[in-house]
């Protein structure tokens, strides 16, 4: 039965990539990114690792993708940006990667219901062992993350921040 | 169809992987470019569970918190160096970046 559904979220996955590389507009990429991250997450608890499936829920599927469209919406900020927003939610472009998700939840569901065993080749990890041994071996590397997130915060505060204009005092009206 | 799962999951992480790669070397929009990294990232996370799954040791998933925090710090960077870029070229074009000269 793994194979059936593991078939069926690989199939979403890259279906929804390929929709990713090949739109032009770059919100419409992201709802199928979106999709394809959930797909990614259905494989990754097939593959014995819920805890790492329900990570890639939250924080890729959630926080970075936010992140993403956030973004892109500051970038064009104004009247048009609504019209824009009025065109791009036409029906035809959200129906396809809602059908898509669709037989993610249903697969999900499916998978749920039937109390699902994985196949005797795959070794289910669970949480705990993850636990120790991140931090157990991996303290350093856990630490080294927390710094690295720290720069990461750091980098884009000063990138981030507009510079002030300086003009010359007898050019400012 | 009866592929072993380790061969199917390292499949589609290939497959995933590539797709990730081709987007990257064709497309010019640097907003684009950025979501094919996180592809690929995301695709290099799965190869290490599906390892981790095969050898049924936690080292793979652990990995992928790993990269899953490094994905969110290069993203909030990658997005301030693109604001910036924005607004030094008004637009998002990554060629015109070569016409930067410090």
């Amino acid at each position: 039965m793994m194979g059936l559904t593991f078939y069926i979220a690989a199939a979403i996955a890259v279906i929804a990539t390929v929709m990713v590389i090949t739109r032009y507009n770059i919100m419409h990429a992201l709802l199928y990114l979106v999709v394809s991250l959930l797909a990614v997450a259905v494989v990754l608890y097939l593959y014995g690792a819920p805890f790492i499936a329900a990570l890639e829920v939250i924080v890729y599927a959630g926080a970075i993708m936010v992140l993403l469209i956030f973004f892109v919406m500051m970038l064009n900020l104004g009247k048009e940006s609504a019209i824009q927003e009025q065109q791009w939610l036409k029906p035809r472009i959200w129906i396809f990667p809602s059908l898509l998700c669709l037989v993610l939840l249903g697969e999900l569901v499916f998978l749920i219901s039937q109390n699902h065993q994985p196949p005797s080749a795959i070794k289910v990890v669970d949480p705990k062992a993850v636990g120790m041994a991140l931090f157990g071996p991996y303290m350093a590397a856990v630490e080294l993350t927390g710094i690295l997130l720290m720069a990461g915060i750091v980098g884009a505060y000063h990138l981030g921040r507009q510079k002030e204009k300086t003009l010359h005092r007898f050019l400012e009206n | 169809m009866n592929i072993h799962p380790t061969t199917a999951g390292m499949l589609l992480a290939g497959i995933l992987f590539v797709l990730g790669l081709i987007s990257i070397l064709v497309r010019r929009d640097i907003i684009f470019m950025l979501l094919s990294v996180e592809v690929m990232l995301n695709a290099a996370g799965l190869a290490f569970v599906v390892a981790s799954a095969h050898w049924g040791r936690a080292d793979g998933q652990v990995m992928f918190i790993f990269i899953l925090a490094m994905a969110a710090a290069e993203v909030s960077v990658g997005l301030a160096l693109i604001l910036q870029l924005y607004h030094q070229l008004k637009t998002l074009d990554s060629d015109e970046a070569a016409k930067m000269n410090g």
